[in-house]
């Protein structure tokens, strides 16, 4: 059984004792363990199912590359799914529930799977669910569903809080081992600005377990005073547990520190995604051990030997009571040891390895009594919840069983793959290093940053070197180079430390255990513990032609889950190249792709959530139409009130109300939101001849005129008034949604095609509260307020003044869009408020009331004035709509005016708009097509026209609506069919666009 | 994500605070222009694998436009400069043959 | 007229781990013409009571000075009720000249955040190196605060001031007392 050991433990605190559950069973620990040594001192090896075949799976490593270990996490809004128990550490009342099993972990259902397991090879669920397709929906679908998973997805809102933050450095140095730190320590005395990052809570990283001697003390001696040394220097940043999650273009890197998740009831955020910018990176990631390929590898009790060893010294846990250690490598006999020195029985260790003598490991471990077999390795492992004994067979045959051995646990090597992955995510190469049977980072094919050249530096084991003298001095190298690229100077007297070597005998590749292991044993020989792929699945893809290890993967799902295939990327390879009967570095890699292990949505979103989640733009008198039942309509990032709803009243109800008080009496709109850019200059007048379709550069000082835009492809993209202000200055009106873009449009214009011109534009949008003051009462309502003349004489129909209304100094237009006697005044936007309240109280006995819009969008229509967004759509030309004559036929040139030139523009079949009246005073649906004679080249019935904006209009009192039409205008009086989706077909007369007024007498008065 | 210095401001700053604008050094051809001109100025692109020159806008700095000569492979950067040019200056043209011998501007489509 | 009012009233917020403060109304001037012109430099001394800043930076003494806004526009900063004295005195000195001014403080919203934490509190929002050395006071950074565009400068150690438009103040608000929420210290500077 596993246990926790009476000695031992160098991170934990034995006197804190951490209560825990797991599948609601109550568990203790220490604080310093993680989930996964506290539940192996519980005892608990067995964690998780497997996805496909729901096979018993334990903990097999330590770190982030664990397969099984998988927990539903927390609770309510702190549940999280797929959390991995090896980097979960402990915290008083962490509640895990084991994933993908049903209904319990002891006995699962689905587990059935494995007995159905030559039935569900590789590419099983491509050749099998394929036909009937209708068994997709309601079959197989459901089904797949049902068994699948990993997780639960939580229900909850998080309650958490993320945030991100933006970091510089010049040498961003990624792992806090020994490599790391040496590297961090060396550029940090160049002078150059270090950031450090740690994805654990501890410095030093495999060093203090596996031992040494540096500079003649202990490892621990070193780190001590590495850490104090790097924390004592003013330019250098140390961050535990931020792991560096990706490497990306022009030396951007992503750090995830998780600043709660191990004390989840502290105030503050969760998580703080890092987003750093640095000169160079030093990739010190470390290597990662490989499991072995044999028979039985996935039951639980068989653990990666550095595993093993982390357990027993990092935290006090014997695996098992008897351990098998099973290498090809020299490195599991420091496992042994460490079994041995804590008093655990290591029976033997199989070593695949045939040596010419022994190294000084080897001679270490069997002087401690532990018996060793070279050329050996193991044919199977027994046991189904739990490893009871393995048989030992020659690693050179097929597999006979020579002998077996009883035991509770077997520790595993294959050897070591650095951790290229964060080298590689920008296009770092790699190269195949023969020696150690693994692939390491090519450095002569960096990652280029902005400057063309290599912006990330691999050190240490991360580069493919493991021991630890090589380790130092790589890293103090690397480092010295990276800040000498930078420009800086390390001090002459720098140098790598020197740690007592090691003379390792060197590792023997083994892809299959036994090396003539028959399919009986390669289909229960594990690449792939998550996803429950096998030796025999990647051969079987190899055979059906799946020989691009992309190919390879996608069908087998090799690699595919959640670890990304840390523990099985590499011996996959090798089983496909063997297959293929191809070296590993001619079959190459996958892609390794951000992030390095999962990080959580909610650092990815950092602050932007709740109210935050997007900038709401809010007008001057924001509030007050808040607290007067403004039902809220989005236009683009402003709020704006659709209606104001009176209690009691339905929205629709409040438009109509709206729509009949401004026509008869006196209506407020917020207008505040409509763009206004300041043009000025001596070829101001010039610039919007090119920018409008129409003429502005004769409009004269005290006049407004409507303009339309267009893009260069003739398109039209915005409209409003412009009025002119003095000699050179004019000031153009945007739609809501247009303020910033045509203000762009402006400026992209002056600065890179006629920047020899003399105009300066100025947003001023936000500078004036506007409030359009409509209806017959307008004039009187602003008489009442006092000041400045705003009668017909004083002021005409599209003409402006400056002046002050009830003390506020204001500018105020004589324009409509309703078709009213309208004014629309623009004040400061501080005064904005203000002035709003005083009109509201000099039109209180003149029947005001604010009105929304949807309220002005009838009152538009049904004066037949269009609406940008609602009858063009970025495909219509002012042409289109009967605006002809806003379109200059006196200019040369205005943006536009070449492409409204072109053949299809000047089509006589571009639908035309017209006015629409159902025939039975019904309103048509928005969107509807009009239907015309016979079908298109793909059966469809043929359209002759759609509707662009409809309404019911109250002061009509019957549906109007507006639409573009083949031949529109020469179709007068004809009656055209719109079929609903509502399964109706409605019927409408091609009329007038413009339904109310035509003559424009009510807002010339 | 990039990083750009903006030759108006002098800042260098990452990506998001600019807005890419394609394709630089376009000739603009207005009415009385042929169809194939107008056609060639407002639809057809280089499209380089390579050495591109294209326009950014400092959207979120000091608003002002200006050119990039960058590399749409690599993303390598040879320089930013005005955008008051209808072509790249010698110093960056000087760069860019210096960083890729031989080098040589990319058509754009007739 | 009415008293003149923020976007937000001066509401701050306090409790984090800096402190943020709406302040103003500000009164803000934009001023667009050839930074190199003589009478562009008598007409920012005239009326902003200090020198033309350099590229990048700004010129401020208290609630009065001018920054650097782009190759051809600079921002005038005063006391609010100064505004209308000072654009006169500007328009004045720009005469017929090729040039622009044009008030802009009711456009604008301006935030204090303060603290020993003010910087983290900033660079949690915004893609700028503000590091002790990198950014000081007399710099002057046009960016982007999340989504929307800032000008952000430090009038003292532990104190920044950030210009954004009027009409996104709740949202930066927000966005800042959410960046200032108690137990975020970075502990980065």
């Amino acid at each position: 059984m596993s246990t926790r050991l009476a000695t031992g433990g160098r991170l934990l605190n034995k006197s804190r004792a951490v209560d825990f559950t797991f599948n609601g069973r109550q568990m203790r620990g220490f604080e310093g363990d993680t989930l996964a040594s506290a539940l192996l001192a519980n005892d608990q090896v067995l964690v998780g199912r497997s996805f496909k075949y729901h096979r018993p799976r334990g903990i097999v490593a330590a770190g982030p590359e664990e397969p099984n270990g998988l927990v539903n996490l927390g609770t309510d809004g702190k549940f999280e799914p797929n959390q991995r128990v090896t980097t979960t550490e402990l915290y008083d009342g962490l509640t895990a529930q084991s994933q993908n099993h049903w209904p319990s972990l002891e006995f699962d259902v689905g587990a059935i799977n494995k007995h159905l397991s030559r039935f569900l090879p590789a590419g099983f669920y491509y050749k099998t669910f394929m036909y009937p397709r209708a068994f997709w929906k309601y079959v197989y679908e459901p089904i797949i569903r049902k068994s699948a998973g990993l997780g639960k997805a939580p229900t909850d809102r998080d309650v958490d809080t993320y945030e991100h933050f933006y970091a510089f450095c010049d040498v961003l140095v990624i792992g806090g081992g020994v490599a790391g730190l040496e590297a961090a320590r060396t550029a940090g005395r160049s002078g150059a600005r270090v950031l450090l990052l740690e994805q654990t809570a501890h410095w030093g990283g495999r060093a203090p377990v596996d031992g040494g001697t540096i500079d003649g003390a202990p490892v621990e001696t070193y780190l001590a005073d590495i850490i104090a040394e790097l924390e004592a220097m003013e330019n250098v940043r140390m961050r535990n547990r931020t792991m560096g999650a990706g490497v990306y273009d022009h030396g951007y890197v992503l750090g995830y520190e998780r600043l709660r998740d191990h004390a989840p009831d502290e105030q503050g955020p969760r998580h703080r995604l890092w987003r750093i910018r640095a000169g160079h990176i030093i990739t010190a990631t470390g290597a990662l051990e490989r499991p072995l390929s044999f028979a039985g590898n996935d039951i639980p009790g068989v653990m990666l030997a550095s595993a093993v060893r982390d357990y027993v010294v990092n935290h006090g846990v014997s695996v098992g009571d008897r351990t098998v250690v099973v290498t090809n490598n020299d490195n599991a006999y420091l496992t042994a040891i460490a079994l041995k020195h804590a008093g655990l029985d290591v029976p033997v260790i199989l070593d695949a390895r045939v040596l010419p003598q022994d190294s000084e490991l080897m001679a270490q471990a069997k002087a401690l009594g532990v018996r060793v077999l070279m050329g050996h390795g193991i044919s199977k492992v027994n046991g189904t919840k739990r490893v009871t004994s393995v048989d030992i067979c020659s690693q050179a045959g097929e597999g006979a069983v020579l002998e077996s051995v009883n035991c509770d646990a077997v520790a595993m090597s294959g050897g070591w793959s650095p951790v290229v992955h964060l080298w590689s995510h920008c296009g770092g190469k790699l190269r195949w290093d023969t020696a150690h049977a693994c692939f390491s980072p090519d450095t002569d094919h960096a990652p280029k940053g902005a400057d063309g050249l290599g912006f990330v530096t691999p050190a240490g084991a991360a580069s493919g070197m493991f021991a630890l003298d090589d380790v130092l001095h790589d890293a103090h190298a690397a480092a010295d180079g990276v800040v000498t690229s930078l420009g800086f100077k390390l001090p002459k007297d720098s140098t790598a430390p020197v740690a007592e070597r090691r003379e390792d005998a060197p590792m023997a590749p083994v892809w299959l255990m036994p090396q003539g292991a028959g399919v009986k044993l390669r289909e229960k020989a594990w690449l792939d513990y998550q996803n429950d792929v096998k030796v025999s699945d990647v051969r079987l893809a190899a055979q059906e032609g799946f020989v691009s290890v992309e190919h390879a993967k996608r069908y087998t799902t090799l690699g595919m889950a959640t670890d990304q295939g840390k523990l099985s990327n590499i011996n996959g390879l090798a089983v496909l190249a063997g297959t293929l009967n191809a070296e590993i570095p001619a079959v190459g890699t996958t892609t390794f792709r951000p992030p390095y292990h999962p990080i959580s949505m909610g650092a990815i979103g950092g602050e932007a959530r709740g109210p935050v989640f997007q900038p709401v733009r809010r007008t001057p008198m924001h509030d007050w139409h808040d607290k007067n039942g403004a039902v809220w309509e989005p236009v683009g990032q402003w709020r704006r009130p659709y209606a104001y709803a009176r209690a009691g009243e339905s929205t629709h109800d409040a438009v109509m109300r709206e729509v009949t008080n401004t026509r008869h009496k006196l209506g407020l709109l917020d207008a505040s939101t409509l763009g206004k850019i300041i043009v000025k200059g001596p070829d101001a007048g010039k610039f919007l001849d090119m920018m409008y379709t129409n003429m502005m550069s004769t409009l004269k000082p005290g006049k407004c005129r409507y303009g339309l835009m267009c893009s260069e492809n003739g398109f039209l993209i915005d409209d409003g008034v412009v009025a002119r202000i003095d000699d050179d200055t004019w000031l153009c009106h945007t739609t809501t949604g247009g303020a910033d873009r045509i203000h762009g449009h402006m400026e992209e214009w002056l600065q890179t095609e006629w920047w020899d011109w003399q105009v300066h534009v100025a947003n001023v949008t936000e500078q004036y509260a506007q409030i359009a003051v409509v209806g017959p009462n307008a004039r009187k309502c602003l008489e009442k307020l006092g000041g400045m003349d705003v009668s017909k004489d004083a002021l005409a129909f599209m003409e402006w003044a400056d002046g002050t209304l009830g003390g506020f100094q204001c500018r105020v237009y004589r324009i409509s869009f309703s078709g009213e006697l309208s004014y629309e005044i623009a004040v400061d936007a501080g005064q904005g408020q203000a002035f709003w309240d005083a009109l509201m109280v000099a039109g209180n006995d003149l029947g005001v009331m604010p009105y929304g819009t949807e309220c002005l969008h009838i009152l538009r229509a049904e004066k037949g004035f269009i609406m940008i967004g609602d009858e063009s759509d970025g495909t219509i030309i002012p042409q289109d709509l009967g605006l002809g004559w806003a379109i200059s036929k006196k200019k040369d040139d205005y943006l536009g005016k070449r492409a409204q030139e072109r053949s299809h523009m000047t089509d006589p079949n571009r639908w035309k708009l017209v006015g629409l009246e159902t025939t039975d005073g019904s309103t048509l649906p928005d969107g509807a097509y009009a239907v015309g004679e016979g079908e298109n080249e793909n059966g469809q019935r043929n359209m002759i026209g759609r509707v662009t904006s409809t309404y019911h209009s109250p002061t009509l009192d019957r549906g109007i609506a507006m639409g573009l039409v083949l031949n529109g205008p020469d179709r007068m009086g004809e009656v055209l069919r719109f079929p609903g989706t509502d399964g109706k077909t409605y019927e409408a007369r091609i009329v007038d666009p413009v339904f109310y007024d035509k003559e424009g007498e009510k807002q010339n008065v | 994500m990039l990083i750009l210095t903006c030759p108006n401001c002098g800042v260098t700053a990452e990506e998001t605070e600019f807005h890419a604008g394609g394709e630089a050094h376009l000739k603009r051809f207005g009415p009385g222009s042929s169809e194939e001109e107008f056609e060639g100025y407002l639809f057809m692109r280089s499209n380089p694998k390579g050495v591109h020159f294209e326009r950014w806008r400092h959207a979120y700095g000091c608003g002002k436009w200006f050119h990039v000569a960058r590399d749409t492979t690599t993303l390598e950067v040879f320089g930013s400069y005005s955008a008051q040019t209808t072509e790249p200056p010698q110093d960056i043209l000087d760069t860019i043959e210096d960083r890729r011998p031989g080098w040589s501007p990319a058509e754009r489509p007739a | 007229m009415s008293e003149p009012v923020s976007a937000l009233n001066n509401i701050s917020h306090t409790g984090g781990i800096a402190s943020i403060s709406e302040i103003g109304p500000l009164g803000m001037i934009t001023l667009r013409g050839d930074l190199s012109a003589g009478w562009m430099r008598k007409a920012v001394s005239a009326a902003g009571g200090v020198n033309l800043p350099e590229q990048g930076r700004s010129n401020f003494e208290s609630d009065r000075g001018v920054a650097w806004m782009s190759p051809d526009e600079l921002l005038l900063i005063c006391p609010y009720d100064e505004v209308s004295d000072r654009l006169e005195r500007v328009q004045g000195a720009f005469a017929n000249r090729f040039a622009l001014a044009v008030n802009v403080s009711d456009a604008r919203a301006v935030f204090d955040v303060s603290g020993p934490a003010a910087r983290e509190v900033v660079a949690k929002l915004a893609p700028v190196d503000l590091a002790p050395g990198e950014f000081e006071p007399g710099q002057f950074r046009r960016t982007r605060l999340a989504q929307v565009p800032a000008a952000l400068w430090m009038l003292e150690e532990d104190r920044i001031r950030l210009v954004v438009f009027r009409s996104v103040a709740r949202y930066v608000f927000d966005l800042l007392s959410v960046a200032a929420q108690p137990g975020s210290e970075v502990g980065h500077f």
